[in-house]
Formats: C-alpha cells, structure tokens, sequence
C-alpha cells in the first residue's frame, strides 16, 4: 500500500513539481497517472523511487516513511519497486540474458537462482529464444519486454512504468499492456505513466489525472479525459 | 557478502582492466615511477637521517679544568656533571693521556711535541656527550657555572648549523614525500574516472535496480587497487634492484661513505611502496567514484 499525505514538492529554480497531492494506492492495483507534461507525474514518481525527497508532507511505502530512510536503506526500497521507462534502459554490451541476470546479481542473488529464474522470467515476457542476442538486434517491443523480465524477475511489490509504449506502435503498445495487465494479476501493484488515450480508456483501469501538479480526476474504471 | 558478489567484484574489476588496456597501462607506469621516487627519496632520507645522526652522537663537549686540582675536587667536579640532565657519558681525561691523543692527531709530525712530556701545559678535563645534539649549547652553558672548570670547549657554530641542517633535510623530506603521494593519488583518479565514465550509464541503472552503494564502488576501488598494487611491485623491485648495486658500488668505490644496508630497512621501505600501492588506488578511485553515486 502507497500512501501519499499533503505532498508538495518545489523544486530549487521554484518550480511546484507538485501541489499539497494526497492519495492512496492498494496493494495490486493498477493505476494509470495521466496528464500534460509538466503535470507532476514525473515528480511522483521519483518521489516514490525515492529520487527525490518531498519538499513537505508525507509517502508512506507499505507503512515505510520514504522520507525518513537513510542512504543505505534506500537501495532496498528500490529492490521492491520493478521500473519500466520509455528509452528501456538497457546495457548495450550485455546480451538479453546478463541484462536481467544484472538485476539479480545487484542483490546479490545466487548463481543457481539466476541459472533457474531468468530463462523462467524470459520465457514469460516471450523472449525464451532471444536469450543470448545483444539488445541492439531487438525491436522496440522486444527491447521493452527484456526490460519487464529485468523489472519482474526480482519479484517486486510494484512495477512502475514511465511512459512504456511511448516509442512503440500501437500493436506492440497492445501486447506490452496484456503484460502489464498478467504481471497485475499475480499480485503486484502496477503504476503506469502513459498518454496512450485508446488504451486507458478501454482498460477501464482506476485513472489519476494530474495537471499543474494537483490531482484533478482519480476515478475507478475511468477514461483518458473526461471533457471530450 | 556472497561468494557470487566476491567473483563478480573480481570479474568487473578485471574486465575494465582489460578493456581499457592502454589506459591501465598508463596508470600502473605512472604509479610506478611516482612510487619509484618516492621508495628512492625514503632511502635518501633515511641515509641522510642515519648520517647526520652518526655525526650528531660524535659531537662531544670538552671540560678543562683550572691547573693544580686535587683528586678529590676532580672527584667533586665529575659528581657535579653527572648531575646536569640530558647528559649520556661522561669520561674523564686526565692531561697525559690529552697529550697522547694530540700526538696520534699530530700524526707523522708527533716530534713537534717532544719534550712537552716532562712539562705538559695541557690541563685535565672531561669528556662529554650529549644525550641529543641540539642540547648542546646549553649544556656548555651549564658546565661552565661549575666551580673549578677553566673552560668549555665544543664545536660551536658547527653543532647549530648541523642541528638546523637535519631539521631541514627531515622536514624537507615529508614534504617532499607528501606531494609525490598527493600527484600519485590525482594520476590514479584521473585513471578510473575514465573507467567510472565509460560505464555511468550502467551505474546508473544499477542505482535503479536497487544496487548499494558498495556494490557500486567496490570493483573501481579493486581495479584502482590493482593497478596501485602492479605498479608498487614494478617500483619495489626497481628500488631493490637499483639500491643494492649503487650501495655496492658505493662501498668500492667510496669507502668512507657507510650507507644503510640493514636488510630490515630496506625491508620496510619496499612494503611501504606496496602499501601505498594499495592506498594510492583505493583513495583515487574512490574519489573519481563519489560524483556518480548521488541519485
């Protein structure tokens, strides 16, 4: 469970990232967070992933105050949260298999259990045959799904996605969200960041709408943009 | 720490060396040739030390005592000395035996002081020495309050100016030493930074994945480490070697110079250029590291 209490957030130059924001997300829910850039989705996000820190209120992270971790606690904050961005990410001189096996070892996982749960996790996101390609001979979709496994295969309590399909065709994009859509059903929350009109309003998915850093819209089972 | 995590210390560590060949090269040369230095000017120090202090323990100070002294008042004067502090030996030299050692320092021209046998106008005295030389002058002072001394003689000027020479070539020395360990250091930075920029983009994803802040560093402290550690044993062994044959060298060639051979020394010298090694590539590469850690 996510809860945010009052969060603002200024930035140094004085931008409002974003404004007195309150809001509670349940444990294997599936959010969309909406709205024109420079709305403060962003902002949420990093203050979640605990890049950031809130300029005042308070995010509680399953009952974890984020604010009050100290530096080496943060590392295992962000062992719980999957992210998923719009650019992949992804190390372009490993191949599909050390890129998600990195995500293990970074926690110190065991050479068997990386042997047994990456092809597991590949196999999942439909890649069990590009194991040991380069990233750089993948498409766009393919890319992304390589970095879901990296995003899942630690099993983490929620994923969060900044803008997934942001760089893919729609059909890709469709295929992608039926991913997103199994990896909620085993469990995991999932927050996804996303302009992709048709697809939040087909979802029917829970939608919070940011804009000019306040929540203007959180309705269950909502569409993109309620004014057209 | 799992044994996994150790490999993959390793594995990185030396899968950067490898890829950036030319410039781990680079950095175990310049490593090499400061630790080089550095391990001959430590020598130099230590032989200047050695020798300036063989001749500070071979400064004396000389007591003449007034003419016609009874042996109970010498007696008396030896008892006073003994009690001045800072003192090491004290040796009294009775007038005959001052003639002798004017002879032998008179050499092969000894019969100019023929006949002063019956009628030796040299007085009695004693012979002191110092616990440290620069306690020298006051001492002097001191001895020359006591009653029944004519005069006390010491090699003045010549003690001052060695006292302010060694101070000078000891402090000169660390300073010296400082900055050689300082550019080392920068070299060593300048080095993994390099390694530490080819790779920030995979830093950073492993910051997002959850990754500490000492798995992070620690392969660019190993790396660091290893190139120090290379380029300390190149240094150690040009040391060793390049100290053994100039001492040889000097020992026939200029007897008169003695310079340190006691095994143990050089001993310490060559695991202190190891240890900076280590130290040297451990602080530079974590100092080029700490930028890239603050997401």
């Amino acid at each position: 469970m996510i809860n945010f209490y009052n969060v603002t957030k200024i930035y140094p130059n004085g931008v409002k990232g974003l404004n007195d924001v309150s809001l509670t997300i349940q444990k294997g829910e599936f959010v969309f967070l909406v709205g024109p850039s420079g709305a403060g989705k962003t902002s949420l996000i990093k203050i979640l992933f605990r890049e950031e820190l809130p300029t005042r209120g308070q995010v509680l992270f399953y009952g974890k105050n984020i604010s009050r971790l100290k530096g080496r606690e943060i590392p295992y904050l962000r062992r719980k949260i999957g992210m998923v961005f719009q650019d992949f990410r992804l190390l372009p001189q490993k191949t599909v298999f050390e890129n998600v096996a990195f995500a293990m070892e970074v926690t110190g996982a065991s050479k068997k259990s990386i042997r047994s749960r990456v092809p597991e996790v590949l196999e999942w996101v439909g890649l069990a045959d590009k194991t040991k390609v380069l990233p750089s001979q993948l498409s766009g979709g393919e890319q992304q799904r390589v970095s879901i496994a990296r995003a899942i295969v630690n099993s983490p309590m929620v994923i969060i996605a900044d803008e997934p399909t942001g760089n893919l065709d729609p059909d890709t994009s469709w295929d992608l969200m039926k991913l997103f859509g199994e990896i909620n059903k085993t469990g995991a929350t999932v927050i996804m960041v996303t302009h992709a009109r048709d697809i939040v309003d087909s979802m029917k998915k829970r939608v919070i709408a940011l804009s000019d850093g306040r929540i203007n819209r959180d309705e269950e089972g909502g569409v993109y943009c309620n004014e057209l | 720490m799992s044994f996994n995590t150790l490999f993959y210390y390793w594995r990185e560590a030396f899968s950067s060396i490898f890829r950036n060949s030319w410039l781990s090269i680079a950095s175990v040369g310049t490593v090499a040739v400061s630790l080089l230095i550095l391990g001959f000017f430590s020598l130099l120090v230590i032989n200047a030390s050695t020798f300036t202090q063989d001749l500070e323990s071979g400064l004396e100070i000389r007591v003449f005592l007034k003419d016609g002294q009874s042996g109970d008042s010498i007696k008396k004067i030896k008892a006073e000395i003994d009690r001045v502090s800072g003192i090491s030996v004290v040796e009294f030299v009775p007038k005959e035996q001052a003639l002798e050692e004017m002879k032998k320092s008179f050499g092969n021209r000894r019969e100019v002081l023929e006949g002063l046998q019956n009628d030796n106008p040299l007085p009695d005295g004693f012979r002191v020495k110092a616990a440290q030389a620069d306690q020298i002058p006051a001492l002097a002072g001191k001895l020359s309050a006591i009653g029944g001394v004519d005069q006390v003689v010491y090699g003045h000027g010549l003690v001052e100016r060695l006292v302010t020479a060694t101070k000078w070539v000891r402090l000169a020395g660390a300073v010296i030493l400082v900055f050689l360990c300082i550019a080392a250091i920068f070299l060593i930075s300048t080095t993994t930074r390099m390694s530490v920029f080819a790779r920030r983009k995979e830093i950073g994803i492993m910051i997002l994945l959850g990754a500490t802040n000492w798995f992070v560093r620690f392969p660019y402290i190993l790396e660091g480490m290893i190139l120090g550690f290379v380029g300390a044993v190149l240094a150690a062994s040009g040391v060793y070697a390049g100290y053994i044959s100039l001492t040889a060298y000097l020992e026939q060639s200029l007897p008169f110079v003695q310079p340190v051979t006691d095994q143990n020394v050089i001993l310490t010298v060559l695991m202190g250029i190891l240890g900076m090694g280590l130290l040297i590539g451990a602080l530079g590469s974590s100092f080029s590291i700490r930028k890239f850690l603050k997401i």
